[in-house]
């Protein structure tokens, strides 16, 4: 089976545990306005791959995968493309490599459920916590997110909740509370991760003649993001 | 044989004849826990690191050169006894001044004279008078070089040949002295001499013959040198302290005597173990005190200096000695060589800051106790300043007491030395054939004469035709020149103190090496999968390409391309072992470049691969920059391809990554660098220098190096002080592949 995707890249540490391969893969339903890759949202753009090429295209990496690494697949969102996403992850555990989902959790089908089937960790980017503001700041629904978190628990994957801090949009601490509120209903969750917003995405929509609605908002400090973190319960962190 | 210094140690084969490999084997204590042990600077030890702070200040403000000695020959016993401070604990320096340095003309005179020179000053009358009386080693070599190695010389094809200065890359085994003392090495050698005196008196023993007689004089020497500063080495040494006082005696002797491009110190860590574990248990030594060794040993190796032409600097940038020291590997019965004293060497980088001297490098295995490797992966990410080859890799072919000479290149320490061979530039050789013999820089005609391949696209299948045509007459030439060099080397600067601390019976190779791997793999990739047509000038030769379409690029784990590498480094070997090397030596070959990749750049011309004309290539056998589109694994997976078989003298590879790239926290960074380091090594790779830094850094270091003066990073094998290099070095590092997150 072939599905479309943005880019590889070999080395990636900073989605999900270990040293990852990271998959990228074209077309995104979603118009989060803190996207820091426009260039993955279009379906018919990036390039063919069968999931053999990619399955061979990874196992030259295996050896650096160590005893937490693996592959992360992330977007795009993956689930866009679901059957391709099963398949591919099937081969991966019958290689014997962990599988990690990087996904906004807002497609939950049959085929999304072949895929979690085949999923070790999931990276959830949880990026709201009031439907009003996911929605608006999205285009997609926050009740959409905590139906896959259902699905989450009662297959009990180890979930990571990751959030984009904006600024003036959701870095206030009552926010970050009620991530962790999410998190105290779900026993799957296992980790949470702030992420602070960054501001060098904006020549990506330049190029692609696109309005970068954050662009003149500014990465939050350091100071910012240390008092939220430390708003995480220790069992998260 | 006993010595009652030997007192408390394992008895074993090494007393009934030269084997520190035994004495190491039977006595060392293997580590697997943590660094949580170390102890940090003593007072006495922070005065003398300030003491040479100062010094070294006042060095880069005087141009790079402290002061000059212009009226002493360097050898072992023509200075008066110096000292960096009077509490130093380790002593003895290469004169009688830290950092000032000697003058040694043995390699040749001119270089000794413009070196002088260069740094305003002038070489006393009575050395030059002194020398036209005899014969350098320089002199030697342009007696009979012919006008075709004269010709590649100058056009740069073959490019850092050791003909005006000590060859180097020859590591004594320094440790012998503090085990043995220097009479018993005497009457070792004395017997080896009258066993060679039975044989035929031929070419090869006669000379072999004087050669045991000048080891034998600088052993004498060296023991006088030793007595200046009030130690009588005669002996074997008896504590700790005496051990590593005696083995530097060594080799600050061979320092004095030589001027080589690279001195290694060899894999002395865990030897001195032994002695530091015995005076531990006699409760004559405590940590503080054990690691104040290692910290004074380490100081007076950054005291090292050798007096260089500023055109040595443009091929070697940042006034570099390679006193590589090789910590850690495993042993052949699958126990770990790390000790507490391998900590303890690296444990220098925190106690002294970050520097490049001495060259640390961890011999990486699989089985390296985990906590090791962790260490080691946070002092990469602290300080930049350590590189990494691959212990499962050489340890089969070198066995368990191997050191690294210069950068990358293993020998058995004691038991080989090598010729040292600079390189030859693949790049510039295919611009050569594709011109059928004109060298589009320098004009110079060489080489087989023929039609420049200049009549439209060029086709792949007929380049190689051409290229290997070219490329076995090269190699030739490069084999002959290498013996012509080392003859004369052998007959007019020998190394006496180190080849003392050789077995006699040596085994020798030849270290040849190419530049501009990437470069030339590139090319030929883009002849093959694109269309490149040469551009000509008025008189047809060729002087740019026009590439179209896209081919797949060396650095992103494609087979297409990386074959082309690979093949590329066996077709040189091959074709190098065709011409005999002098001494019978063994023909080994390397893909290291220093930092002369950017001089090799500067002499050649524009290339398929689309490089324009005097840019520099990538160092070593690193991937062209920024032609990396699958991220860093991808990138180590195509080096990781190169054939260490056919490059056995070393495949160099500097990788550079911004910390955000590794992991989000110090911990995961240190797990993540380790997993790297498996994989890469697991995948039979053979080196890789690790820098964890951002680009902004070195910029700003760039343009305000006052606030950078330890600034250390890795460039080709070693590691350098970035505001020792030259401007364009420094933008060199600063365009290379830094390794970012998406």
């Amino acid at each position: 089976m072939t599905g479309r995707i943005h880019s590889f890249q070999s080395l990636g540490t900073v989605d999900g545990p270990g040293v990852r391969c990271v998959v990228f893969m074209q077309g995104c339903p979603l118009r989060c306005i803190c996207c820091h890759n426009p260039d993955t949202w279009n379906f018919q753009a990036g390039e063919t791959v069968d999931t053999d090429t990619l399955l061979k295209k990874i196992l030259r990496f295996r050896s650096y995968f160590g005893e937490n690494g693996g592959v992360t697949v992330s977007g795009g969102e993956p689930l866009m493309q679901a059957p391709f996403l099963a398949e591919l992850f099937c081969k991966l555990k019958n290689a014997g490599i962990n599988t990690c989902l990087d996904t906004s959790g807002c497609v939950l089908n049959s085929d999304v459920e072949s895929v979690l089937d085949f999923t070790d960790i999931v990276l959830l980017d949880h990026k709201y916590s009031n439907e009003e503001d996911y929605f608006k700041f999205t285009k997609a629904h926050l009740n959409d997110v905590e139906r896959f978190l259902s699905e989450l628990e009662k297959r009990n994957i180890p979930t990571w909740l990751r959030r984009v801090i904006i600024p003036d949009k959701n870095d206030g601490e009552n926010s970050v509370q009620l991530l962790c509120d999410t998190a105290k209903r779900f026993s799957c969750v296992k980790k949470i991760e702030l992420l602070p917003f960054r501001n060098f995405c904006e020549e990506k929509y330049n190029a692609l003649g696109i309005e970068f609605p954050l662009k003149n908002t500014k990465t939050p400090s350091k100071e910012k993001m240390e008092l939220l973190s430390s708003l995480i319960p220790q069992k998260y962190r | 044989m006993k010595f009652e210094q030997w007192n408390g140690f394992i008895e074993g084969d090494w007393q009934d004849g030269v084997d520190v490999r035994d004495f190491i084997d039977k006595n060392y204590t293997p580590y697997t826990g943590d660094g949580s042990f170390l102890k940090g600077a003593t007072e006495r030890t922070k005065k003398a690191l300030n003491e040479l702070e100062r010094l070294k200040k006042l060095e880069q403000e005087r141009g790079g050169v402290l002061s000059v000695d212009t009226s002493t020959v360097s050898s072992l016993c023509n200075y008066k006894p110096g000292y960096l401070t009077d509490e130093d604990i380790i002593v003895g320096l290469q004169t009688d001044e830290p950092l000032k340095r000697g003058v040694n003309p043995f390699g040749g005179i001119r270089m000794a004279r413009s070196a002088c020179e260069a740094y305003g000053y002038k070489l006393s009358d009575k050395i030059e008078e002194y020398f036209t009386y005899r014969t350098t080693h320089n002199d030697g070599v342009f007696r009979v070089y012919t006008d075709e190695m004269k010709a590649a010389r100058h056009c740069a094809l073959l490019t850092g040949l050791p003909d005006a200065y000590g060859r180097g890359r020859i590591i004594g085994d320094y440790r012998r002295v503090a085990l043995y003392g220097i009479d018993y090495l005497i009457k070792q050698k004395e017997n080896d001499k009258k066993k060679v005196g039975e044989n035929y008196m031929d070419v090869e023993n006669i000379r072999l013959l004087e050669e045991l007689y000048q080891q034998i004089t600088f052993l004498g020497l060296l023991k006088k040198m030793a007595l200046s500063y009030g130690y009588d080495i005669s002996k074997p040494a008896s504590t700790a302290k005496e051990a590593i006082q005696w083995t530097y005696f060594a080799y600050l002797a061979a320092n004095k005597e030589q001027n080589g491009a690279a001195m290694s110190f060899g894999r002395t860590s865990t030897f001195f173990d032994v002695y530091i574990e015995r005076d531990l248990k006699n409760g004559i030594l405590d940590e503080t005190g054990a690691q104040e060794l290692i910290d004074d040993l380490v100081l007076k190796l950054r005291c090292a200096r050798h007096l260089r032409t500023p055109e040595y600097n443009e091929l070697f940038g940042g006034d570099p000695m390679w006193i590589t020291e090789s910590i850690g590997g495993m042993n052949l019965n699958h126990k770990t060589l790390v000790t507490k004293s391998s900590f303890r060497i690296l444990n220098t980088l925190y106690n002294l800051g970050p520097a490049p001297e001495p060259n640390l490098t961890v011999l990486w295995s699989h089985a390296l106790p985990k906590e090791f490797k962790k260490f080691c992966a946070k002092v990469s990410c602290d300080t930049d300043a350590i590189q990494y080859e691959n212990d499962d890799l050489m340890r089969t072919r070198f066995g368990d007491d191997y050191a690294i000479a210069c950068c990358v290149s293993a020998m058995k320490v004691g038991k080989q030395m090598q010729f040292f061979g600079a390189r030859t530039n693949l790049a510039k050789l295919l611009l050569l054939a594709l011109n059928g013999g004109v060298d589009n820089m320098f004009g110079t005609r060489i080489g087989p004469q023929m039609e420049p391949m200049n009549d439209g696209i060029l086709d792949y299948s007929k380049v190689m035709e051409r290229f290997n045509i070219y490329l076995s007459w090269l190699c030739k030439l490069y084999v002959n020149t290498m013996n012509c060099i080392h003859y004369m080397h052998d007959k007019y600067a020998y190394e006496k103190t180190q080849m003392a601390l050789h077995d006699t019976d040596v085994s020798r190779k030849m270290a040849f090496g190419v530049a501009g791997l990437s470069v030339i793999t590139d090319s030929l990739s883009a002849i093959k999968y694109a269309k490149v047509k040469p551009i000509c000038d008025e008189n047809g030769i060729i002087v740019d390409f026009e590439t179209v379409g896209d081919f797949p690029k060396y650095g992103n784990d494609d087979d297409r391309v990386d074959e082309i590498a690979q093949d590329m480094l066996v077709r040189v070997h091959n074709e190098l072992k065709k011409t005999p090397a002098y001494r019978g030596a063994k023909h080994s070959l390397s893909a290291l470049t220093i930092t002369s990749n950017v001089m090799y750049g500067k002499k050649t011309g524009a290339t398929p691969d689309g490089r324009k004309k005097g840019e520099p290539f990538a160092p070593g056998a690193n991937p062209m920059h920024n032609r990396e589109h699958n991220g860093a694994l991808a990138s180590l997976n195509s080096v990781s391809k190169l054939p260490y078989s056919t490059t056995s003298d070393g495949i160099s590879n500097t990788f550079s990554i911004i910390p955000d790239a590794l992991g989000k926290t110090d911990a995961e960074r240190v797990d993540n660098l380790v997993s790297i380091l498996d994989g890469y090594f697991l995948n039979n790779a053979h080196h890789i220098n690790v820098n964890v830094m951002n680009r902004e850094t070195l910029l700003d270091a760039y343009d305000h190096p006052e606030k950078y003066p330890n600034l250390t990073i890795r460039v080709s094998g070693y590691a350098v002080n970035f505001c020792k290099l030259s401007r364009e070095q420094q933008r060199e590092v600063i365009m290379r592949t830094f390794h970012t997150v998406m």
